[in-house]
């Protein structure tokens, strides 16, 4: 057994720091996106449009049914052969796509929980003063609901970061794609490879902390 | 003017409300009593629809709704001229005692942020609550909170006000000052249709006391009446029960 180049990992860290920006960016759009699309589609499972109820199980069934690796490349590669005018598609835009869809389908389903978990005498209250659904959903209801589902939104957020690193597969350079490029350089893979691991370790549990801090404010919520 | 006309409710096969008629005029307190699951909660909740009536007229000042073609719109309009105080409070987890009393008055009656705060710090004066004012309903008792429901609904200026057993859920320490206030808004000759099992509150609040059984309307009359020489015997059978 040979031992580990410190020097090379120490350098290693700044170079692999400049790509964490790219990798959190890409986490944060396709949180974004995936929050909005998810809140949609949780209150149309508990709204339950005719028709469109159908079509969202089905959604929500397919992009939790199947592998993020395989609707990466369905969107990569797949969707420009679908659709000529899109000749091309940039890999960070086809990983935010990939990632909104996963992650909204599986958030959809915790915000449907937590909406479902609200008290059905705020929603009666609210219908009394003579709210319309939509003032009753976006007053009462899903900020009771969010306080719920905040610390499992997290948890899915910090999945997300590990999962933006599929997207080297697409050709993009973020924090695992330069490492590999950097191993493949260096031939230090151990090397390579425990150092993006730390960095992307080190994120996390900056997050989880910030979790931690977040589920013991919602104990006291509305305790005031 | 005010009341149902040929309201009906069935849960399934059970008729809930069997073809109710009850009119009540402007300022009016009418008081319900009856057995457990006679319909009482069902009657309240159909006049604003919280329970789809089957069929049947409800009519609330100037407006009056066909329960078997009533709109969405209908139901809004219909809701806005009712207040309802809940059982079990219901107040706004999420908002505190002056929000709860607020949130109505802005987001239903378009009302300004100013103005509306203005309107809870009156009615939380009323219901001696202001020093409560931002808390959260988490952190009053169960009669805080009930006068909290009671100036939530209180500040709508509603044509009817409807109260479903507001103390039953209330340790019997916080029963009295819920009932003080329901006697305060009676006062301001607001229209009122109660539902309770406080018979002596009844009795010197109500202008009318109407008994219910079986989802029908078995008498109704002036307290005196209905108290010392009802007519129906399922009337006295009640009576002589709740003691
Ligand atoms: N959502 C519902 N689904 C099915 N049945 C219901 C529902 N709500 C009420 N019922 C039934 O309707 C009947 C009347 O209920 P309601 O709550 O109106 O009675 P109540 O007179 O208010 O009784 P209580 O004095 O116990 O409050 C009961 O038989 C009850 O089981
Ligand atoms: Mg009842």
């Amino acid at each position: 057994m040979q031992p580990l180049d410190i020097d090379y990992m120490l350098g290693l860290v700044p170079v692999l720091l400049g790509y964490v920006p790219l990798t959190l960016g890409m986490a944060l759009a396709s949180m974004a996106f995936a929050l909005v699309l998810a809140a949609l589609l949780a209150v149309e499972r508990v709204v339950r449009v005719p028709v469109l109820d159908q079509a969202v199980m089905l959604f929500i069934s397919f992009f939790r049914g199947t592998p993020l690796l395989v609707q990466l490349f369905l969107f990569y590669y797949g969707l420009p052969q679908l659709m000529s005018f899109l000749t091309q598609i940039n890999g960070v835009t086809a990983a935010i796509m990939g990632l909104t869809l996963h992650f909204a389908a599986y958030m959809a389903e915790s915000i449907r929980a937590a909406i479902i978990g609200v008290d059905r005498n705020q929603w009666e209250a609210s219908m009394a003063v003579g709210m319309t659904r939509a003032q009753m959903l976006r007053r009462i209801v899903l900020p009771q609901a969010s306080r719920v589902a905040a610390p499992t939104l997290v948890n899915y957020f910090i999945d997300m970061i590990k999962s933006t690193s599929l997207a080297f597969t697409l050709g993009v350079t973020e924090l695992m794609g330069a490492t590999q490029k950097e191993a493949a350089g260096s031939f230090l893979y151990f090397e390579s490879f425990i150092v993006v691991a730390v960095i992307y370790w080190i994120i996390v549990e900056v997050l989880s902390y910030g979790q931690r801090l977040l589920e013991s404010r919602m104990e006291e919520a509305y305790a005031r | 003017m005010t009341g149902v006309s040929g309201l009906t409710k069935r849960f399934g096969t059970n008729t809930v409300l069997d073809n109710i008629d009850l009119e009540i005029e402007d300022g009016e307190r009418v008081v319900i009593i009856g057995p457990s699951g006679t319909g009482k909660s069902t009657l309240l909740r159909a006049i604003n629809f919280l329970d789809h009536p089957d069929a049947g007229t409800i009519t609330v000042g100037d407006l009056s709704v066909d329960a078997a073609r009533a709109s969405r719109r209908n139901i809004l309009a219909l809701r806005r001229r009712t207040a309802f105080v809940f059982q079990n409070y219901a107040l706004f987890a999420n908002k505190t005692a002056r929000e709860n009393i607020t949130e109505a008055l802005v987001t239903v009656q378009k009302r300004s942020r100013a103005d509306a705060e203005a309107r809870a710090d009156e009615v939380l004066r009323e219901t001696g609550l202001l020093d409560k004012a931002d808390s959260y309903p988490a952190a009053l008792s169960g009669g805080q909170q009930q006068r909290v429901g009671i100036g939530r609904a209180m500040a709508l200026d509603a044509d009817l006000m409807l109260f479903d057993e507001p103390t039953s859920a209330l340790d019997p320490e916080w029963v009295g000052e819920v009932l003080d206030l329901m006697r305060r808004v009676a006062e301001q000759r607001q229209t009122m249709l109660i539902v309770t099992h406080e018979m002596q509150f009844a009795r010197e609040i109500a202008d009318r006391i109407v008994f219910m059984d079986g989802g029908r309307i078995v008498e109704q009359g002036p307290p005196s009446q209905i108290f010392d020489a009802p007519h129906d015997k399922r009337t006295r059978d009640f009576l002589r029960r709740v003691g």
